[in-house]
């Protein structure tokens, strides 16, 4: 099903070819994402932010395939993912590793089990195989010990890793974060940004991660794409936000990372 | 908070809304309709893909027919018994306490077993197959699933359905012999039948096509009831007015269990009057 020549330069991972998506019925329509275009290079990390509920998540599942858009074209490695058919979709999302916004492990499931279960459902490699396997993941992930709890006795940061363990199993060309550390207190957060970064530099692969997590996740970020009121803005740079002078985005940035503005002059209370 | 609202293109006129009301709910009745017909298929076409899930399947027919044995037991016991002093109640009155056996054994088998076995499994397998479904929704699992090019209806809908299958018609089988003997009990142990009359009288009465129709009614209910509960589970952020989160999840719940019992006794009716 893939085409050996993709119609895009190779070192294009993903492309948003003016997109657009609505929700609701006719009259209560909703449109959250209005004719945006964007790519994400290969091999490098791209931040999606953007306040909540301006479809970041949305964006995400476009690029599964498990959200259709109205119109535009949604491209992974040069192949319209909306195009393929269910077979097509499956084989597409054997590439990609997902962590979701609310971890999205198996509750019924150990921590073990978890990150087992793409290696049992997906390949052929032994029990003893996938032993090692998952448990050199847990070393590497600072999880061992735990690997007979259930998600419902871990916290928060340790959730997260078990998550990135498990979409990390398959050796995923491109892996999505979404919201990777929501409910993280600051110190969990920076720990979990350093973790992403490390696994990132050391695997290669096509990071895009999610976050509204402003500006901490920038520090790991080779693009930055913010969404807003469906429109798109794209940075390579922290500098190019601070400096915009489109006001929505000033307006933005000064509500998400006031403390780099460092203005003595615009106190709490005035 | 700021989201991006489209204006409907302009007002319709006044006299053309409750069409358009109307025209809506039609629409929504037909994709619901069509969504739970595609889950049907899916759910289907899952029981025969590989690898097959053998563990799971044991662990569902533990949970679905295993675990319901002992309320089977009981609702059959007790409902046995009443068909045995009511019955006799009734039959007393013309002289024909001979017959409380046939009466009994048939009500069973043709109507009650079926009927109960199914309303009894889905307040109580049903019910808990749907919450845990549309919780995997809403928690992503079940995009998970599909991230990792695992198949969610072989993984995990599948193996219900067939478990349903299997141990709904087998427990309606349990529901008839513990009902009988209920009936017995109170027939001939409390109201002193003939012990001889009440079995001979069963024995001559219940036919092949009896039983026949009582094993097919069990196998339809299970379909119904296992389709409804986990259809509904898995659609829940499609369902119009459930809302959202655990809330959505509950409400979700209970039309399920609502809809399934509804859609057993209404199918109980026509099978009844199409193969009686
Ligand atoms: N499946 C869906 N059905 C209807 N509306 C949806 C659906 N998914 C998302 N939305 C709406 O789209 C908007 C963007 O959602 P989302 O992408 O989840 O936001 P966020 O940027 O916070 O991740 C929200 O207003 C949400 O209500
Ligand atoms: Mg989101």
């Amino acid at each position: 099903m893939t085409p050996s020549t993709p119609e895009k330069a190779p070192d294009i991972a993903i492309e948003f070819d003016r997109v657009s998506k609505s929700f609701g019925q006719r009259n209560k329509k909703h449109r959250v994402l209005n004719d945006i275009s964007f790519t994400i290079p290969r091999g490098l990390t791209t931040v999606i932010a953007g306040g909540s509920g301006q479809g970041k998540s949305v964006t995400l599942k476009l690029i599964l395939g498990l959200l259709y858009p109205d119109s535009g074209r949604v491209l992974v490695d040069g192949i319209n993912v909306p195009s393929l058919n269910k077979r097509e979709l499956l084989k597409l999302r054997t590439r990609f590793g997902v962590l979701f916004q609310g971890s999205a492990l198996f509750d019924s499931l150990t921590v073990f089990e978890n990150i087992a279960l793409p290696l049992r459902e997906r390949t052929n490699m032994s029990e003893d195989e996938i032993r090692s396997r998952v448990m050199a993941t847990l070393d590497q992930l600072e999880l061992s010990g735990h690997e007979d709890k259930f998600p419902a006795q871990l916290s928060g940061g340790m959730k997260k890793r078990v998550g990135l363990a498990r979409a990390l199993q398959l050796e995923p060309e491109i892996v999505l974060f979404d919201e990777p550390t929501t409910g993280l207190d600051p110190v969990m957060t920076r720990e979990i940004y350093q973790l992403f970064d490390s696994m990132q530099k050391q695997l290669g692969y096509t990071a895009v991660i999610v976050s509204h997590d402003i500006p901490g996740v920038f520090d790991i970020a080779d693009q930055i794409i913010l969404l807003n009121k469906g429109e798109v803005d794209v940075f390579t740079d922290v500098n190019e936000i601070i400096h915009s002078t489109k006001p929505y985005i000033r307006e933005f940035a000064e509500m998400t990372m006031g403390d780099l503005f460092t203005r003595p002059e615009k106190e709490k209370c005035h | 908070m700021a989201e991006t609202t489209i204006p409907p293109e302009e007002e319709p006129p006044a006299l053309a809304l409750p069409f358009i009301f109307l025209g809506d709910h039609v629409l929504y009745i037909l994709t619901d309709l069509g969504r739970m017909g595609i889950f049907l298929f899916s759910a289907l076409v899952g029981i025969f893909r590989r690898p097959f899930r053998f563990r799971e399947l044991l662990k569902q027919l533990n949970f679905i027919g295993a675990g319901s044995l002992a309320v089977i037991f009981f609702t059959a016991l007790s409902s046995g018994m009443v068909l045995g002093l009511q019955g006799y109640y009734s039959l007393h009155k013309f002289g024909a306490e001979g017959m409380l056996g046939s009466a009994v054994s048939l009500t069973l088998i043709m109507e009650l077993g079926p009927i109960l076995t199914a309303l009894m499994v889905t307040g109580r397998a049903g019910s808990a197959m749907c919450a845990e479904i549309g919780i995997m929704r809403i928690s992503e699992q079940i995009d998970a699933l599909e991230c990792m090019a695992i198949d969610p209806f072989r993984y995990l809908i599948s193996p219900k359905f067939l478990a349903a299958l299997i141990s709904v018609p087998l427990l309606t089988a349990v529901f008839d012999i513990v009902g009988i003997f209920g009936g017995y009990l109170a027939g001939v142990g409390l109201m002193g039948v003939n012990s001889g009359s009440f079995l001979s009288g069963m024995q001559q009465s219940v036919t092949n096509h009896d039983i026949r129709l009582g094993v097919i009614k069990s196998i339809v209910f299970a379909l119904l009831l296992v389709w409804i509960c986990a259809g509904r589970g898995y659609l829940v952020q499609q369902i119009r007015g459930a809302g959202f989160g655990a809330e959505s999840v509950s409400r979700v719940t209970t039309q399920a269990v609502v809809l399934s019992s509804i859609s057993v006794l209404i199918f109980d009716y026509l099978l009844t009057a199409v193969l009686l």
